[in-house]
């Protein structure tokens, strides 16, 4: 483009086509950008913003035909949600599947990395496949995997329990059980991909800060806690926040494997959203629940931001 | 051991105590990585024996199925499960759905993508930086989030239980355009103006010289919008309110918890349908990826 204009620049005509040059750049980037932009702001961008309004109307089923006849409600969606049991119920469980999901996620996956990044030579690849098989694999499919394993009845689960004379409890009947088997399953299937992230991380750190520990005569744990653990910090940092995000909008795990129960401990608040939503056809409060969520999400993040720019 | 010559000195000592030392050190590290390489064995059996647990479970008659303790291997081998799933149920319909979301859905994001990228990445327009941010913007939000208006918007529309409906919100997808766009930001301008000064108009330019050169990243794209599609269930759970519709996830799901929920064979069977494509694609590219990695380690 500058190229273009030097040389034609002396001329006096050269300034409309420069012009003309300009504005022909101009619409090519619109041209560009437009079937993306108009599907986006459409079935994305337009959603987005609609659902802050729905939030503030009590939208029901009767509102689907003719949607701009919903009345505007205030803040009595929010005001209820703080009443709604199942709401804090869900909540609560969301936060459990949070906080144990996230931390065993990335010890899983650190403990992964190291143990292929420095504690064996060979086999490395086969290790790396297998461990990440599960990430690329359906949720739904390896969910009812899952649920077949753990069958009270003539599950596998139960069934290496016997060879071993122990009555095998039923899994998913009970609450608490049935939290720490979707908290598991979210683990198994999540890890692989810490282990990778981890595992590029490792390769970023030195050989020599360990060949210097080692003539300092450390020992591995020391080199662990001392080393790869600090070097790490921006690693765990960021994955931390991007497992957080992930584990705060759990849907297919509980929603195969418990449908939301026993007593309705396994129902996180994406799936409450979906039945008020969806099921009970309550789209307005559907909105406030998942506006929520929304801003729970954003304010994770941002501490978690904050945090990561602060220590590194 | 013994030091022959003293009057090399400083080398052959320090390579002789090396491999004296190192019998005891390697012994040390061999039974740890032994250890390490149990630890890890153990892993694999977990993370694997699921899969390997579905495909011999869906080959299992309903009497072993429910066989107290279970056989690890069938010991009658039959394909009734898959007979059944594709001739009285409807899979057939639900893989055909899934892979035509799916084909649609990595086409258009690599079109979409790839043109909003050269716009943003080399193209001067007012309201860039604008779009840009649109963009930016939207990458955090939850699907949660907008589910509810965009079933609206869609029975509005009269799109729900259609392909439309269940292509149009995952057909431009925000991380394709940072992808599309920092791969075009490396491409030199000189190779633009070039095909420009030979008079070419910018989808000239874009069609011939852009395109071209976008087959890694395209690829990366390709692959990771085909894996959210075929995996992805939420949406499809939502708009696809009639069998006819459903994809293989919405499908399985709603099996599993539908009356079926005990026939764990046929279940099984439609797992198999569900994964099967996509650890083969998997583990090809995985070998292309390992590939990749090797020569570039030859080059550099």
């Amino acid at each position: 483009m500058s190229a273009q204009q030097t040389l034609v620049a002396p001329a006096p005509r050269a300034r409309p086509a420069a012009r003309r040059g300009w504005l022909r750049e101009a619409l090519t980037g619109w041209l560009f950008s437009a079937p993306f932009l108009l599907i986006f702001i459409v079935f994305l961008a337009l959603p987005i913003l609609a659902s802050a309004i729905l939030s503030f109307t009590d939208f029901s089923l009767g509102n689907l035909v003719d949607p701009f006849s919903a009345r505007f409600i205030g803040l009595s969606n929010y005001a209820k949600l703080l009443h709604d049991p199942n709401f804090l119920q869900a909540a609560l469980t969301t936060t459990i599947f949070v906080v144990f999901g996230t931390v065993l996620n990335l010890a899983v996956g650190l403990a992964a990395a190291v143990a292929l990044n420095r504690g064996i030579s060979r086999f490395r690849a086969v290790f790396r496949v297998g461990y990440y098989l599960p990430v690329v694999s359906s949720i739904v499919a390896v969910a009812v995997i899952w649920r077949f394993l753990f069958n009270a009845d003539f599950g596998v689960v139960n069934g290496v329990l016997q060879i071993f004379g122990i009555k095998g409890p039923d899994w998913l009947g009970n609450p608490t059980l049935a939290v720490a088997i979707i908290v598991a399953l979210m683990v198994w299937r999540n890890f692989g991909n810490a282990m990778i992230i981890f595992l590029a991380g490792l390769q970023g750190i030195p050989n020599d800060l360990y060949e210097a520990a080692r003539i300092d005569g450390a020992n591995r744990w020391q080199e662990f806690r001392s080393i790869t653990l600090p070097m790490l910090k921006p690693t765990t940092l960021l994955l931390t926040v991007v497992t957080t995000i992930g584990f705060l909008q759990v849907f297919e795990e509980p929603f195969v494997m418990t449908q939301g129960g026993p007593l309705n401990k396994t129902r996180p608040i994406s799936m409450y959203v979906y039945q008020q939503g969806f099921n009970f056809f309550h789209q307005g409060y559907a909105s406030a629940m998942a506006y929520t969520l929304f801003v729970v999400i954003a304010a994770v993040t941002l501490i978690q931001f904050r945090l990561l720019r602060s220590e590194t | 051991m013994s030091v022959a010559a003293p009057v090399r000195t400083a080398i052959p000592v320090v390579t002789q105590a090396t491999p004296e030392q190192r019998p005891s050190r390697g012994g040390r590290r061999a039974r740890n990585s032994l250890w390490v390489y149990v630890a890890l064995l153990i892993g694999l059996v977990l993370l694997v024996g699921p899969f390997l647990w579905m495909v011999a479970s869906s080959v299992k008659t309903p009497a072993e199925l429910h066989h107290v303790p279970p056989t690890w291997i069938p010991q009658t081998f039959t394909l009734d499960n898959y007979t059944t799933i594709f001739t009285k149920l409807n899979f057939p319909q639900y893989f055909v759905n899934s892979v035509i979301v799916a084909a649609v859905v990595v086409g258009s994001n690599l079109l979409f993508c790839s043109m909003i990228g050269y716009a943003l990445a080399k193209l001067r327009f007012r309201g860039k930086s604008a779009v840009f941010l649109l963009v930016l913007a939207t990458i955090m939000v939850p699907q949660t989030v907008y589910l509810v208006p965009l079933f609206v918007l869609m029975s509005n529309l009269g799109l729900v239980n259609s392909y439309a409906g269940l292509i149009l919100p995952f057909a431009a997808q925000a991380f394709g355009v940072f992808l599309m766009r920092q791969f075009i930001q490396g491409i030199p301008d000189e190779l633009l103006e070039a095909a420009r000064m030979d008079g070419a108009g910018e989808f000239t330019v874009f069609r011939k010289v852009v395109l071209p050169l976008l087959g890694a990243p395209l690829a990366t794209l390709g692959i990771l919008t085909f894996l959210g599609s075929w995996n992805n269930f939420l949406w499809p759970l939502i708009i696809a309110t009639s069998d006819q519709m459903f994809t293989l996830p919405v499908a399985v799901a709603t099996f599993s918890i539908g009356q079926n929920t005990a026939d764990y064979g046929l279940l099984m069977a439609g797992s198999v349908v569900l994964i099967a494509p996509v650890l083969l694609i998997f583990l090809l590219l995985q070998r292309f990826v390992q590939q990749g990695i090797a020569t570039t380690g030859l080059k550099g």
